[in-house]
């Protein structure tokens, strides 16, 4: 129940409640939609971003919050420290146990190479498993790998890299059958057809859900599969940075067991990025429903060794973050909510948006609604207008929300909001990063021996990604990468000493620019203690200035 | 409920007193209180079941578990947290497993010993009927293990309460697998597709895509046709 503030509102939402449920709202042209972009989306904020001082993409822009990421020092000071003989050797180094990771690990091992994951939380903790609507691939009748190239591009406002999107939306089909081979429950009807749905930006319903616990059900699979081969890993183990050899390749990493502080390398063949996104950096402040590890360290200690990053100038706001109550801000509403039938609709009961236009412009639509129409809901001070919920019900028949949305309701329900009868709040949220380290479709970046897979890339969903490619381009990605990395590993005799040359260069440039020595990265735990704690973490207290 | 709580609550972390704001999700006031996680906090959404903790509130005996970051705090909780549970799992080969009545009883032969006493669908924070579930592994009945368990996260709290020692995530896993990959229907739609692609049907009409202007795309795109 929500108090006495928030009621007179709600009865005008049900007030027109009965007139929307079957009421078609325009779409927008692609005009309209560039205009509404420019004047409200966060990206295109003034003063927002900064061109990058020096590595790879001198000069081009990004938001400060990364800016202040890649100008800045390792935490291994290349004057003091000296490299470590490996404790490991491997011919596939993974970094980062998300569903891109693990995949990566999962195809590697198949491919006969030697593996060796690491990651800072948990295998699994990451932002995979907190995916909830469901993963996109053209597997219908009335649907196809070239329509579903169309929503990809259309999506990304015609930035994407074609041969990324193509190997995205060609290996679809497979990835699904894949999935249902390792055991992966999709929402199905009794005779096997998946009961796929439409989400934000797609022309046909190729959104395949497992309740609203989709990433959660994959990455468990994927998880166990990776346990039941055996393969080798080590958790709360953080990268610091990449090594690399007189050429310039990479040839492993620098780690840190994060509870002890033990400072260690592996040598690697080959090394794989799959640390994932960057929602903790909470960008314009905005809150975030990312997982506790979304730092960005994969772009840093790639960056630093010389890789190119590509549209880290746009970053993706999911429309419908918790607007209230506060202890789950920025928590996501899945667009599955608004892909069974709920409606955003403002203060005064009324609709603003066609609700399925992709999330870009569904976010610019409530941002407006709230700062310019000031039509959000008055007594949410961080600003939200109302997913009208109970009009799900209306549609779908009482008990849909249980059945397709238990996430959903569990989120509010504990917090004594019952989204079956009364609408939620909701806000925009830092959901995703469009950008990342550039790569081919195959992983590779431009640095030899190093590659990226994941939210950490960037390229296939050119400006703003569509739900449900993320989780197909983990698994497509993550198994191309695994396979390729692999083959490139066993063709390797011979492997360089690992150096951190890379950094010391990186910091002399760093000097010049006139950096200041104390800002370090990547950040690998967001620190929310009160000010008078924070400090440098304990397992990197030994490490000298 | 009440917009906000700005007064101060006590809370016991492992026995030690803290003062914070009352409005927090014990995981954010085990942080006010100055500690940093690197155990005991994962997704900070409800999905990973990283953050599991146990707590008792004053003048009660009585335990209670969360999910430290989805769960408000209350005056004078004691908490402690359970961030990981040496439980068993065991590996399998699910490509070569035989979906009968026996396998699960094969791979977790403890399950047998399970007294239905309902300690784990009574921790569950998920609200679900583990003891079913495990009743249904027992049977071998795939399909009810897989509905019941299919929104378990594996905090892990329910293996922390078992006096049989059963880890009944793993075990739910295990069937949940092989209900996916055995007992429930391929989808029909996709063996069709693979054909398609395996006859590169599509090939002409993406490689034409991809070498689209800008201008093409857009036209093309804005001509889209959309299912209803
Ligand atoms: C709430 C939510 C809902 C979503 N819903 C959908 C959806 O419905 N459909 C869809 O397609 N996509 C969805 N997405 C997006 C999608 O889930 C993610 O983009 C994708 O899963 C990322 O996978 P990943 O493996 O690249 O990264 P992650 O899954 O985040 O994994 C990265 C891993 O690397 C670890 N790591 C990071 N830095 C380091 C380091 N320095 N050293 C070692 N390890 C490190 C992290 O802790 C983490 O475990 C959603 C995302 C979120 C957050
Ligand atoms: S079944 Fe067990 S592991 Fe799963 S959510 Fe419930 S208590 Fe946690
Ligand atoms: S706690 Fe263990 S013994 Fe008790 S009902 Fe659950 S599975 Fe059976
Ligand atoms: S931190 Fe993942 S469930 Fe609480």
């Amino acid at each position: 129940m929500y108090s006495k503030e928030f009621q007179e509102s709600i009865k005008k939402v049900e007030a027109t409640r009965k007139e929307r449920l079957n009421q078609d709202f325009p779409k927008l042209s692609l005009a309209e939609r560039s205009v509404l972009l420019e004047a409200y989306h966060p990206d295109y904020k003034k003063g927002t971003m900064r061109e990058i001082l020096i590595g790879a993409n001198k000069d081009d822009k990004t938001p400060h919050e990364f800016a202040d990421l890649f100008e800045a020092y390792s935490h291994i000071n290349p004057d003091n420290f000296i490299v470590p003989a490996p404790k490991y050797e491997t011919d596939v180094l993974i970094i980062g146990g998300g569903g891109a990771g693990v995949t990566a690990a999962i195809i590697a091992n198949q491919a006969k190479a030697d593996v060796f994951l690491v990651t800072k939380l948990r295998i699994a903790d990451a932002n995979t498993t907190m995916a909830q609507g469901g993963i996109q691939a053209a597997d219908k009748a009335n649907d196809s790998p070239a329509i579903h190239y169309l929503d990809v591009v259309g999506g990304g406002g015609f930035h994407n890299i074609p041969e990324l999107v193509q190997a995205l939306v060609n290996d679809g089909p497979e990835i699904i059958r894949w999935l249902e081979d390792l055991g992966v429950i999709f929402d199905k009807a009794p005779d096997g057809t998946m009961l796929s749905i439409h989400g934000g930006g797609t022309s046909r319903k190729r959104m395949h859900p497992c309740r609203d616990y989709t990433g959660a059900e994959i990455m468990r699979c994927l998880k166990d599969e990776f346990l039941d081969q055996k393969i080798k890993y080590l958790e709360y183990t953080g990268a610091l940075d990449l090594l690399t050899d007189k050429n310039g390749n990479c040839v492993g990493a620098v780690l840190v067991n994060m509870e002890n502080g033990e400072i260690f390398t592996v040598k690697a063949k080959t090394t794989i990025i799959a640390t994932g996104g960057a929602g903790q950096l909470h960008i314009q402040g905005f809150p975030t429903s990312n997982h506790y590890g979304a730092t960005a360290d994969g772009l840093v200690i790639g960056y630093r060794a010389g890789a190119k990053l590509a549209f880290l100038d746009t970053i993706q706001y999911h429309p419908t973050g918790v607007g209230y109550p506060e202890q789950i801000l920025g928590q996501l509403i899945t667009e599955k909510v608004r892909g069974v039938g709920a409606q955003l609709v403002n203060a005064d009961g009324e609709r603003f948006i066609y609700d399925l236009e992709t999330r870009d412009v569904v976010a610019s639509a409530i941002i407006r609604e709230v700062q310019d129409r000031k039509k959000g809901i008055a007594s949410v001070a961080s600003g939200g207008v109302w997913l009208d919920t109970p009009l799900i019900e209306m549609k779908s028949g009482s008990g849909t929300i249980l059945k397709q949305l238990p996430a959903m309701y569990r989120q509010f329900i504990k917090f004594g909001i019952d989204m079956t009868k009364e609408p939620v709040i909701t806000y925009p949220t830092q959901h995703y990063q469009n950008g990342g380290i550039l790569c081919t479709e195959f992983g590779e970046t431009n640095v030899p021996g190093l590659y990226v897979v994941g939210e950490a890339s960037g390229g296939v969903h050119g400006r703003n990604r569509l739900m449900g490619n993320s989780l197909l381009d983990i698994l497509v990605f993550g198994r191309r990468a695994g396979k390729y990395a692999a083959e490139q590993a066993t063709k390797t005799k011979q492997v360089n000493e690992g150096t951190i040359e890379h950094i010391k260069k990186y910091h002399q440039e760093l000097e010049k620019a006139g950096v200041p020595r104390e800002r370090k990265s990547p950040i690998l735990l967001p620190d929310y203690r009160p000010q008078e704690f924070k400090g440098k973490y304990s397992f990197l207290s030994h490490l000298k200035d | 409920m009440t917009t906000k709580d700005k007064s101060l609550a006590t809370i016991y972390i492992m026995g030690k007193e803290y003062k914070v704001p009352g409005s927090l999700t014990i995981l954010q006031a085990i942080e006010a209180s100055g500690f940093l996680f690197v155990r005991g906090c994962g997704c900070r959404g409800g999905f990973c079941g990283a953050c599991s903790t146990v707590y008792r509130t004053k003048d009660s005996y009585k335990l209670k578990v969360a999910l430290a970051c989805q769960t408000k705090i209350e005056d004078g909780m004691y908490l402690a947290q359970i961030p990981f549970y040496p439980g068993n799992k065991a590996t399998h080969n699910l490509s070569k497993i035989k979906p009968t009545t026996e396998t699960l009883c094969m791979l977790y032969p403890e399950i047998m010993r399970c007294i239905s006493c309902g300690s784990c669908t009574k921790v569950c924070p998920q609200d679900i009927k583990v003891m079913d579930y495990i009743n249904a592994a027992i049977r071998g009945d795939y399909k009810k293990i897989a509905e019941l368990s299919f929104d378990c996260i594996m905090c892990g709290l329910c293996a922390t309460r078992c006096p049989a020692e059963i880890v009944q995530y793993n075990v739910a896993l295990a069937a949940r697998r092989i209900y996916g990959a055995y007992v429930m229907k391929k989808a029909p739609h996709l063996d069709k597709r693979l054909e398609d692609m395996q006859a590169k049907k599509f090939l002409t009409e993406i490689e034409t895509l991809m070498k689209s202007s800008t201008d093409q795309l857009k036209e093309r795109y804005t001509k889209r046709e959309l299912e209803k």
